[in-house]
């Protein structure tokens, strides 16, 4: 054996070490006790391959100057970045991992594949890399609301058919092989239908929706990475793609639980189109309060429940929240936070904010925990969530959003809706909850109107 | 001993659909606070994708600019995607 050799096989051992360490910080970041450490156990298992397979590259001033930039730019966003913001940042970062493979896979393509095999794994893993890197993108420009493109725009279906025959191209491309080249470049084709594809992906996907994106684009990034690994025989990325790959699926699939929907309608319908939307026109007064009224009826309140929903991030609210909350249990109230998993743009969107605001993540509870005691709910404050808490989704057969389970507040004694006007939600329905009997209305910005009920508590 | 390459892609396959269904056993139950924070790290743990940059032997001009490039690209994603992350979790804390 020669020393070329040596060096390889010390190399897979260490790749294996790192694959264990992978394994089990991914496991350990799955449970709120060993988190942290689990994110540490898959940061020492990233160093450790990284640092074996330093042992002998080639161009080593190339490398670690591309490491440098990636450190402190990645550095930079990371610690800047403002918690709101999470979503895009974790899109953005997704795309670039996506963006990487896309490379490797045509660095690799110009090596000239030795067989067919390896040929076909270039494509596909293209193709996935491609993906991941433009719809990640669209999907920072969507969260981070730099990118308002509707979903009827005649660009959106432009890019969707640019989609549809990217995957023939490259089902094409696939079949092609060694033996028979055709005259013209289709590689370049690939590369930019590839792009332009991505983009098609997720533009007609947008709002509530998100959460669902988010998560697939996350177990694509996964994926491939994983086949990137199958490409270059190296095991240690396959086994850490899979593990992305598969709690990307996990996730994609608990939000499309959340909203009673296949992942197939969420990617290729959408609520625009889906089923006769029954507009039943809710007849009804819809009864506004003050905060001074509502300052009143909490004050006397023995249990609350708080349903924060996307607007809460919108107006940043969660720090007031948080201080009403405080506010209130001081007064003897006990309160409790009702968290819809699709909430928001991202899978835990609304746990990170409130997180953030120092709310301790113990009086959180999911929708199948409270709505069989709700009836013992004295106030259920709406902030800035509609779709979630539309008892349409219980009571109206005929509405889109029929099955999807919320957090039914409307079982509670009071209900209070802060919201800036009377517009549906991204579903573009109307929310009977507006018009129920022990509903009340409280008009304007969330966090003014937050703000003015803890000042009233603080008087 | 001589191995084939169809022995070597089954060796390998092999590999990735055993680690695809323990990362679906390992991670069936998240609770939701930690929805971000998985996903989050599973992102960084995608930034894997920095060793096969690393692995790539460029021979030509084209690939050691793109091999260049994966390993930044790959960079950023590792090193912004654990911060991120780190960052994150030390929010959670219980009463």
């Amino acid at each position: 054996m020669n020393l070329i050799e040596n060096i390889s096989a010390f190399q897979n051992i260490v790749y294996i070490a790192s694959s264990i360490l992978f394994i089990t910080g991914i496991k350990m970041l799955g449970k709120e006790d060993t988190a942290v450490k689990g994110n540490f156990l898959s940061a020492l298992a990233m160093f450790i391959a990284v640092a074996i397979t330093l042992v002998d590259i080639v161009n080593p001033l190339l490398i670690i100057i591309g490491i440098s930039i990636g450190a402190i730019v990645g550095s930079l966003i990371a610690l800047r970045v403002k918690m709101t913001s999470i979503p895009e940042m974790v899109a953005l970062f997704n795309g670039f991992g996506g963006l990487a493979t896309f490379f490797i896979a045509w660095s690799e393509f110009k090596s000239i594949p030795e067989n067919t095999f390896q040929y076909m794994l270039i494509m596909i893993t293209i193709f996935i890399g491609g993906v991941t890197f433009s719809g990640s993108i669209i999907a920072y420009g969507k969260l981070s609301e730099k990118l308002t493109i509707k979903k009827t725009s005649i660009i959106t279906k432009l890019f969707t058919t640019i989609f549809y025959i990217s995957i023939i191209y490259l089902v094409y491309s696939i079949s092609l092989t060694n033996i028979f080249v055709p005259t013209f470049d289709f590689f370049t084709i690939l590369l930019i239908l590839t792009l332009l594809g991505g983009i098609g992906f997720v533009l007609p996907i947008g709002g509530g929706d998100m959460p669902v994106v988010i998560s697939l684009l996350n177990s694509f990034s996964g994926i491939a990475a994983a086949f990137a690994g199958l490409l270059l025989s190296n095991n240690v990325l396959i086994v850490a793609g899979s593990l992305v790959g598969a709690s990307g699926l996990i996730l994609t699939i608990i939000m499309a639980k959340a909203m009673n929907r296949s992942i197939g309608n969420i990617l290729f319908v959408g609520y625009a189109t889906s089923s006769s939307i029954s507009k039943s026109e809710e007849t009804g007064e819809v009864k506004p309060i003050n905060v001074s009224d509502a300052y009143l009826i909490l004050e006397n309140a023995s249990s609350v429940l708080v349903v924060p929903g996307y607007g809460m991030a919108v107006a940043q609210a969660q720090h007031v929240v948080r201080e009403l909350g405080e506010l209130l249990e001081a007064n003897g109230t006990e309160v409790k936070y009702g968290i819809h998993p699709v909430a928001g743009r991202m899978p835990g969107h609304m746990n990170v904010l409130l997180a953030e605001a120092n709310v301790p993540y113990d009086v959180l509870v999911e929708p199948d925990d409270v709505n069989p005691s709700m009836d013992s709910i004295d106030v259920a404050i709406v902030i800035g969530a509609n779709d979630v808490v539309n008892p349409s989704a219980t009571e109206e057969p005929g509405s889109p959003i029929y099955g999807m389970p919320i957090i039914e507040v409307h079982n509670a004694r009071t209900v209070f809706v802060l919201k800036r006007s009377m517009s549906s939600g991204f579903a573009g329905v109307q929310n009977p909850l507006f018009f129920k009997e022990n509903t009340r209305m409280l008009f304007g910005d969330a966090k003014e109107s937050i703000g003015g009920l803890v000042s009233e508590f603080k008087e | 001993m001589e191995v084939s390459v169809m022995e070597v892609y089954i060796l390998l396959g092999f590999v990735l659909i055993l680690s695809i269904y323990l990362g679906l056993e390992l991670i069936s139950k998240v609770p939701s606070t930690l929805h971000t924070p998985l996903m989050s790290g599973a992102n960084a743990i995608s930034g894997i994708a920095l060793v096969g940059a690393l692995s790539l032997s460029p021979s030509s001009q084209l690939q050691e600019i793109l091999a260049f490039l994966a390993v930044t690209f790959a960079s950023i994603n590792v090193f912004g995607g654990y911060l991120v992350t780190n960052r994150m979790l030390k929010m959670f804390k219980k009463k």
